[in-house]
C-alpha cells in the first residue's frame, strides 16, 4: 500500500480578487510504515496540503489516493491530528478517544478495550473521565494523538501538532510520539514548521517553498529512528538541520517582511 | 531598618471579597420588614398596599378554602406546554438554520422580518383563528418562546469552532450526526440563554392571554381580583407569578449545570 500525492495544485482567489497559487504541481507518495514530514515557512501552503490529504478541502486540480490496496478492503481511514487540538469539550477524555470509533459502529465491548488501549499508550490513565478543560495543553494533545490512532487509520495526518505547546512540553511530546510510533509504524504525513522536529522524527522530509508552494527538494533522513538525539549523530543531526534551514532561509526572510 | 518596610499589599482584594451565604436572603427579609412596618404604621391604606402578612393569610385562604390551586394548574398546564413546543421547536428549527446554508438563505430573512413583533400584538388575531379555548394561549406562549430560542440557537451554532465540524466530519460523522454532537452540544451554552431570555416572555404572554379571555388561570383571576378592588387577593396572585418566575429560573439553572458540566 501507498499514498499517492497526484499533481495537486490548490488556487484561490484574494481579497483583491485576485487569483493566488497555494499549492503548484504538489507530486509524492508515502510509502508504507513511512513517516513523511512536511517543512516550509509560513504561507507555503503545507496545512492546505494536509487538509486536501485529509479530505478536508477540494484540490482546484490534481488527486490523493490509496494505491495497492486489496479490491475488497474497505474504505481506508484518516486519523488526523489537528493542531487546533479540536477535542469536544462536552465529552470526557475516553468519550473523544473512541469517538471514532463509535462512528465505525464497534460494539461496546470493543469500544472500550480499544479506547482503554490507546489511552494507555497515550499516558493518559487516570485521566479518562476528566473533560478537556480540565487537562494541560500536552494532555490535551495526547487524546487527540490517542483519538486518531484509536481508529486504526491507514494514514495519520498530523498538522503541526505540537505547535501550541511550550518547548520544554514539547520536546518529551515529540520523544513520546517517535515510541508510540514505533509501536504503531502508521503511514504518517507530518506538517511543522519546526526544522529540529523534522530532522528527528522523519524518514523523509518533504520541503516545500512559498509562492507558489511547491516542492523545492526531498531529502531522505539517513538515521536510524531512534536515538537521533545521541551524541554520535549530533554532527549529521546539524548537518541536516542546516541543510533545511539553507533551502527555507530565504523564504522564511521573505515571509517575514511580507507579515 | 525596621521602620523602613514599606509591605505591598493585595490593591485588588475588593474582587475577591467573601460575602457569607445569609447575606442575600437579609436584602428580601428587610424590604419585607419595611413594607409590614409601612403598613403597620397606616401609612397607606390597604385597598393600596396590602401588608405582607395578611397577603400570606389571604393566600392561605385561596388556597384551603378557594380553588385557586386550579387557577394554578391550569396556568403551569398552559406555560409547560407552551414553553416546551415553543423551545423543541426553536432548537430544531435553529440547528437547521446553523447547519445548512440553504436553510439559512430561505428561513433567516423570514425569521428576522417576524422576530421584532411584539407578540402580544399578535393576540387578538391568534383569538380570531383560534377562538378563546387553550390552543391560542398555548400557541402565542409557543410563539413568544420560539422567537429567542431560534435565534440564539442559530447564532450558537454558527459560533461552533469549525475545527470541531472538521474533527467529527474526519473521524466518520455524518450530516446528521455532525449536529447532533457536535452542533447541538456546541451551542448548547448559548441556547441556554434564550431559554431564559424566553422564560420571562412566556409569563408575560401567560397572563396577558389568561386576561383576554379564559375562566381559569392566575391571569384571569389577577384581573377578576383587580376589578372587584381586592387587593390583598390580587397580590397573592402577583406573589403566586414571582415564585413561578424564580422556579422557572432555578429549574433552568438546575438543567444547564446538569448538562454542561464541561463547561
Amino acid at each position: 500500500m501507498r499514498v499517492v500525492i497526484d499533481g495537486i495544485t490548490k488556487t484561490f482567489r484574494d481579497k483583491k480578487g485576485r487569483e493566488v497559487t497555494a499549492l503548484n504541481q504538489i507530486d509524492f507518495t508515502i510509502a508504507q510504515e513511512e513517516f513523511v514530514v512536511l517543512v516550509g515557512p509560513s504561507g507555503c501552503g503545507k496545512s492546505t496540503l494536509l487538509s486536501i490529504v485529509g479530505g478536508l478541502l477540494s484540490p482546484t486540480s490534481g488527486s490523493v489516493y490509496f494505491d495497492g490496496l486489496a479490491a475488497d478492503h474497505p474504505e481506508p481511514r484518516l486519523g488526523i491530528v489537528f493542531q487546533e487540538i479540536a477535542l469536544f469539550p462536552w465529552r470526557t477524555v475516553f468519550d473523544n478517544v473512541v469517538y471514532g470509533l463509535q462512528e465505525l459502529g464497534l460494539s461496546k465491548d470493543e469500544i472500550k478495550k480499544k479506547g482503554q488501549h490507546y489511552i494507555e499508550m497515550v499516558g493518559l490513565t487516570g485521566f479518562e473521565q476528566a473533560f478537556p478543560k480540565q487537562l494541560s495543553g500536552g494532555m490535551r494533545q495526547r487524546a487527540g494523538i490517542a483519538r486518531a490512532l484509536a481508529i486504526e487509520p491507514n494514514l495519520l495526518l498530523m498538522d503541526e501538532p505540537f505547535s501550541a505547546l511550550d518547548a520544554q512540553t514539547r520536546t518529551l511530546m515529540q520523544e513520546e510520539l517517535l515510541t508510540i510510533w514505533n509501536r504503531t509504524k502508521l503511514s504518517t504525513l507530518y506538517v511543522t514548521h519546526n526544522i529540529q522536529e523534522a530532522v528527528y522524527l522523519a524518514d523523509r522530509v518533504i520541503v516545500l517553498s512559498r509562492h507558489p508552494g511547491q516542492i523545492k527538494e526531498i531529502i531522505h533522513i539517513d538515521m536510524p529512528k531512534v536515538g537521533r538525539d545521541n551524541e554520535q549523530y549530533r554532527e549529521q543531526f546539524d548537518a541536516y538541520a542546516a541543510q533545511i534551514w539553507e533551502l527555507i532561509r530565504h523564504d522564511a526572510a521573505d515571509a517575514l517582511k511580507e507579515g | 531598618m525596621e521602620g523602613n518596610r514599606k509591605h505591598i499589599k493585595n490593591r485588588v482584594a475588593f474582587l475577591e471579597a467573601k460575602v457569607p451565604r445569609y447575606v442575600p436572603f437579609v436584602g428580601i427579609a428587610a424590604l419585607i420588614l419595611i413594607w409590614e412596618l409601612v403598613c403597620r404604621l397606616g401609612l397607606v391604606a390597604p385597598l393600596y398596599l396590602p401588608a405582607p402578612t395578611s397577603i400570606v393569610a389571604a393566600g392561605w385562604e385561596l388556597f384551603t378554602v378557594g380553588n385557586f390551586i386550579q387557577d394554578i394548574g391550569a396556568s403551569l398546564y398552559r406555560i409547560v406546554l407552551g414553553y416546551a413546543l415553543g423551545a423543541c421547536v426553536g432548537i430544531i428549527i435553529g440547528l437547521l438554520l446553523g447547519f445548512s446554508r440553504w436553510a439559512e438563505a430561505l428561513g433567516s430573512p423570514i425569521i428576522y422580518s417576524l422576530y421584532p413583533i411584539p407578540k402580544i400584538a399578535l393576540l387578538p388575531l391568534i383569538v380570531l383563528w383560534l377562538g378563546i379555548g387553550e390552543l391560542p394561549k398555548v400557541t402565542i406562549i409557543a410563539l413568544g418562546v420560539f422567537f429567542p430560542v431560534v435565534i440564539n440557537t442559530f447564532s450558537g451554532v454558527k459560533n461552533v469552532d469549525p475545527t470541531l465540524v472538521k474533527a467529527a466530519v474526519s473521524f466518520g460523522s455524518n450530516h446528521y450526526n455532525v449536529i447532533k454532537k457536535v452542533l447541538l452540544p456546541g451551542s448548547l451554552p448559548v441556547i441556554f440563554a434564550g431559554l431564559r431570555l424566553a422564560a420571562g416572555t412566556s409569563l408575560l404572554l401567560l397572563v396577558a392571554s389568561e386576561m383576554i379571555a379564559a375562566g381559569h388561570g392566575i391571569g384571569s383571576k389577577v384581573l377578576h381580583y383587580g376589578n372587584l378592588m381586592l387587593t390583598t387577593k390580587l397580590m397573592v396572585g402577583i406573589a403566586v407569578l414571582s415564585l413561578l418566575g424564580l422556579l422557572f429560573n432555578r429549574s433552568l439553572q438546575w438543567l444547564e449545570n446538569k448538562l454542561l458540566p464541561w463547561k
